[in-house]
């Protein structure tokens, strides 16, 4: 028989209030909550970031090109909840909603 | 202040709102966030004043409703200032979830709530329906009788709250209180200075290193900081009678989780909260003087509640009277009621009990009153009673 007063064991070390340490949501990945995925088409990017502003994670990582400022980008698939909004927002269509295989 | 030692009071005739201002002032109180509400309208008028006139070292901010004042104290809290305010009735409903933030993200503070009545029909009057809405958010909630009581639960509710990391409100019903001027024996500012101190260092937005509060914790984490609020408030108890100790010792006056009066061989104990309980005590007095054997018990606190102190003090009383100001509409009974009745359950202690609500929107409760209920109570009759007494004015 199982004991009802036993406790599972958490994963991290929990603060009495709630807090921790900054950065936390770093570790904490959302990948899963996604059905769909953003994946970009680096020919058609533009490097406009309207992405990036729009991103409410934030997602979008712009990448560096040669030190002359951000310009295309990449996504934190770690913590992209497959929202789409990068993609409406997009003024070429570089990026294109694709939707998540199921994991069996 | 050593106990012994001669004790220095300046008397000041106060009411329990003025009363309420003046324990924050001494109590080197970093932030007041607050929205002025009949009856506790004045608590916020004189704090404003202290300010202006300078004599409030701390910060004032009238913000621009309940939910506001509120979320400002949490914000304050999280940068480890001490932090004060005070609503009533509406106020404290429009406070409501952010009550349950501040306790259970464990932050210090304090709330003067001057007990009004809800809507409908309106009414600024006293009952107690506006704390016991709030009853579960996971605060410790104190309740006084005078404006002494006032002034003195509200510096000891910033210690307290400090001491177990749980906001703490002090209850003191409208009008009877709040506007009611009495002798408050004021002790001196570096007296209370010293026995409040300084809010102990605990993790702060101000930290060196960035820390997040009020995070989302999803159903794996969730229950593990409800399970830790629930046990914090269980734990609390010898640390709240610490402080009463403590204040004891700098006030000469003597503070526990109930008042009892001639409790000792009562066959009828009646059990109140908040200021009537003093009109009672005038009854029974009067009633002792007359052979009756009644007695009448009044909680100092009500969350956490005491409830070894309450059965070790009815244990042999043969009929209780629970006088609840507030109802639970169609609950098996009335929020005191059911907790008495679940105390003496667990006790395996049967009485007669019966349960009166009363004094709802400032219904008025005499000595005649109190009374009338006891000399019932004395009577034979049913086991289980409850029902409404208008009192007052026939």
């Amino acid at each position: 028989m199982k004991d009802p007063k036993l406790k599972p064991q958490l994963r991290f070390q929990i603060n009495p209030g709630g807090w921790f340490e900054g950065g936390s949501s770093v570790e904490y990945t959302t990948n899963d909550w996604r059905l769909e995925r953003p994946v970009i088409n680096l020919d058609k990017c533009v490097g406009c970031l309207y992405c990036w502003i729009y991103c409410p994670e934030p997602a979008i990582i712009p990448l560096d090109r040669e030190g002359r400022g951000p310009t295309k980008v990449e996504v934190d698939y770690d913590h992209c909840k497959g929202c789409g909004i990068c993609a409406q927002v997009c003024p070429t269509k570089a990026i294109e909603m694709v939707r998540e295989e199921v994991k069996v | 202040m050593e106990l012994g030692e001669r004790l220095e009071y300046k008397k000041m005739l106060l009411t329990g709102d003025d009363a309420v201002a003046y324990a924050v002032k001494q109590s080197r109180v970093d932030l007041v966030a607050a929205y002025p509400i009949t009856p506790q309208t004045v608590i916020v008028e004189r704090i404003a004043e202290f300010a202006a006139n300078g004599e409030f070292e701390g910060e004032f901010v009238p913000v621009e409703s309940e939910h506001s004042a509120m979320s400002a104290c949490v914000g304050g809290a999280l940068t480890g200032a001490r932090v004060f305010t005070a609503t009533a009735s509406q106020g404290l409903a429009l406070m409501h979830e952010i009550l349950y933030a501040a306790a259970s993200m464990r932050l210090p503070m304090a709330m003067a709530v001057a007990n009004r009545a809800l809507n409908a029909p309106l009414n600024i009057h006293n009952d107690h329906s506006d704390i016991m809405g709030s009853r579960d958010s996971g605060w410790i909630i104190l309740f006084s009788e005078s404006p002494e009581e006032a002034y003195d639960r509200v510096i000891q509710a910033f210690k307290i709250s400090e001491s177990v990391d749980l906001p703490v409100a002090v209850n003191l019903d409208a009008f009877t209180l709040t506007h009611s001027a009495e002798i408050v024996r004021m002790l001196p500012d570096e007296v209370i200075a010293r026995f409040v101190g300084r809010p102990p260092r605990r993790p702060t937005l101000l930290d060196e290193r960035s820390k997040s509060f009020g995070l989302m914790a999803l159903p794996d984490t969730y229950q593990y900081f409800k399970d830790d609020h629930y046990r914090s408030m269980e734990e609390s108890p010898p640390s709240i009678r610490r402080v009463e100790e403590e204040y004891k010792g700098i006030s000469g006056r003597s503070y526990e989780p109930i008042k009892k009066y001639a409790l000792e061989d009562a066959d009828v104990v009646m059990i109140m909260l908040g200021s009537y309980a003093g009109t009672a005590r005038m009854a029974a007095r009067r009633m002792r003087s007359e052979g009756h054997k009644v007695g009448v018990l009044s909680l100092g606190w009500y969350r956490p509640f005491p409830k070894r102190e309450i059965l070790d003090a009815v244990e042999d009383a043969d009929t209780l009277v629970v006088m609840d100001r507030a109802l639970s509409y169609g609950a098996p009974a009335n929020p005191l009621m059911t907790d008495i009745i679940t105390m003496l359950y667990e006790a395996g202690m049967r009485k007669r009990i019966i349960n009166v609500a009363y004094g709802l929107g400032g219904g008025e409760f005499t000595e005649d009153d109190a009374r009338t209920l006891l000399e019932y109570a004395l009577k034979e009759g049913p086991r289980r009673e409850f029902f409404f007494y208008y009192g007052g004015r026939e």
